[in-house]
């Protein structure tokens, strides 16, 4: 009976600490957008961020997205052409690449990099006492941090997203060349038959979502630190965790609701 | 009689099960430097954060300027703040901002200057803390006690009514600590504001204190002009003031 309970209320304290998250990320973000919908945004400091966290980030989204649009044509095309329909793998590896792997790839890559990267530096901020300083100057915490780090990866992960799309059809197409003898026109062909421009668009606009959750996430875990350099440690992990979680449950949702499978 | 800018009236706060403050009282008089005294811990930091709304009390009103600051929230407390400089025990500065743009933050964040007027008034009062050499050097290049000059400059900067600074000499050799308080004192004496020190070195606070408050297991045990301080026989006060470790006092 007793460890029944246990295990109740060990539902209940994870349930409630969830929700609190949750509730806490939904507030940070209202907050953010206020300050947007003001103009309030600090030009400068949300370019630095675009710079550090976005450009910064340039290399691992190329090396992520050409292995794997080398690895998945590798897959593919191999298997297609035993069954005689080599010509459909430009088209599989674009499809994939502009709806799924390009916005996932992105964001997961850069959420690992960068809500690490805001969960530290604003722990930091905490413990050093730099965001009460804020409070005590009459200065929001959130329009001189947050909303520069939203807006910057809101505008640099679909870019990020571009790159990697690129690379990995790029990538996919020249492996299915060496394996599979496939063409390059034949491949070309086979994508630009399969792949809509909305294909690409709607992968934008999640990775334009997974920005969001990757500064948020980064921001209100750095904001909640607590206790010294161990406490920064916990924030970004916390963040990283939470970050990638949230991307992949977002993935789906988007693709449900975007994709027309809802209908 | 002197006019009371800032007032705790019966003013409780509890961290979890620890109560810090226990229905305090205390005036902070306008014009005039208070300094609060007491063993670590005692809550003194938690007054200054609780005269600026960084912290609400459980119980009891913190008046400043005739307002209870704890029924403010958003927008207009984040303005009446701009009337209370503070200047934290560690210095708080940004780590990726100059020292120019630390002290400039607050006046380009919160007021309407132009540029070049916040550049003069930058410029005037780096002068007045010594540090006119340093604009351009980050805080990670500085001594301790520059760090807490240019926190002295940001907190004063926007010229607030009421300058709060945290243990702005802990830490410090003779001369910076010398150097410190009268940096307090001057500025206090330039801007006529209402300053509150939170501080443990008898030396500086004999130096620029005008009223001593000493807090004891979270209510105020002492309070006087400094002259009665000094001629107080009360034996927590002697104790704390000769730092003895034997007495009434109760050290953890």
């Amino acid at each position: 009976m007793n460890r029944r309970l246990g295990f109740l209320e060990a539902v209940g304290a994870s349930t409630e600490g969830a929700l609190e998250e949750v509730g806490g990320l939904a507030v940070l973000l209202g907050e953010s957008l206020g300050f947007l919908l003001q103009c309030r945004l600090r030009l400068g400091e949300t370019f630095a961020q675009a710079y550090f966290l976005g450009v910064g980030s340039w290399s691992i989204v190329i090396l992520t997205s050409l292995f794997t649009g080398m690895v998945f044509s590798l897959e593919s095309a191999v298997q297609a052409v035993q069954y005689g329909v080599g010509s459909l793998v430009g088209g599989a590896v674009a499809f994939t690449s502009a709806r799924e792997l390009g916005p996932m790839l992105s964001g997961v890559v850069v959420a690992g990099r960068a809500s690490a990267a805001i969960a530290a530096e604003l722990g930091s901020m905490v413990v050093t006492e730099q965001i009460e300083a804020l409070d005590a100057l009459g200065i929001s915490p959130v329009r001189m941090v947050v909303l520069p780090r939203i807006v910057a990866l809101v505008v640099m992960l679909p870019l990020l997203t571009i790159l990697g799309d690129v690379v990995s059809i790029a990538g996919g197409m020249w492996l299915a060349k060496q394996i599979a003898h496939i063409g390059y026109a034949s491949f070309l062909q086979s994508a630009r038959s399969s792949v809509h421009m909305s294909d690409f668009l709607l992968g934008l606009v999640k990775a334009a979502v997974f920005g969001i959750i990757i500064a948020l996430v980064g921001a209100y875990q750095g904001l909640r630190t607590k206790g010294g350099a161990a406490g920064v440690g916990q924030s970004t992990t916390r963040a990283v965790v939470s970050s990638i979680i949230l991307i992949f449950v977002a993935n789906f949702v988007l693709s449900y609701l975007l994709f027309g499978y809802h209908r | 009689m002197s006019q009371i800018h800032a007032r705790l009236e019966g003013v409780s706060l509890a961290y979890g099960e620890k109560r810090v403050l226990v229905d305090c009282n205390l005036d902070i008089v306008q014009g005039a430097i208070t300094c609060v005294i007491g063993l670590s811990g005692a809550g003194k930091s938690t007054i200054l954060r609780l005269l600026n709304g960084l912290r609400r009390p459980t119980a009891g009103r913190v008046l400043v300027a005739g307002r209870d600051i704890a029924s403010l929230a958003g927008r207009e407390l984040a303005d009446f703040r701009q009337q209370i400089g503070f200047a934290f025990q560690f210095s708080a500065l940004f780590d990726s901002l100059t020292v120019f743009d630390n002290v400039a933050l607050p006046l380009r964040e919160t007021t309407t200057l132009d540029e070049r007027a916040i550049r003069g008034k930058v410029e005037t009062i780096l002068a007045s803390v010594g540090l006119t050499d340093a604009a351009q050097a980050l805080p990670a290049e500085l001594s301790g006690g520059m760090r807490k000059r240019v926190g002295f400059a940001r907190a004063v900067i926007a010229q607030p009514t009421m300058v709060l600074y945290d243990e702005p000499t802990t830490g410090l050799d003779p001369v910076m600590t010398r150097m410190l308080t009268d940096t307090i004192r001057s500025l206090q004496q330039r801007d006529q504001s209402t300053v509150v020190v939170v501080s443990h070195d008898r030396e500086s606070i004999y130096a620029m204190a005008d009223y001593i408050a000493m807090i004891y297991e979270g209510k105020i045990l002492a309070y006087g002009s400094l002259e009665q301080i000094r001629a107080s026989t009360d034996p927590y006060l002697l104790q704390f003031l000769h730092g003895n470790p034997e007495g009434p006092m109760h050290v953890v």
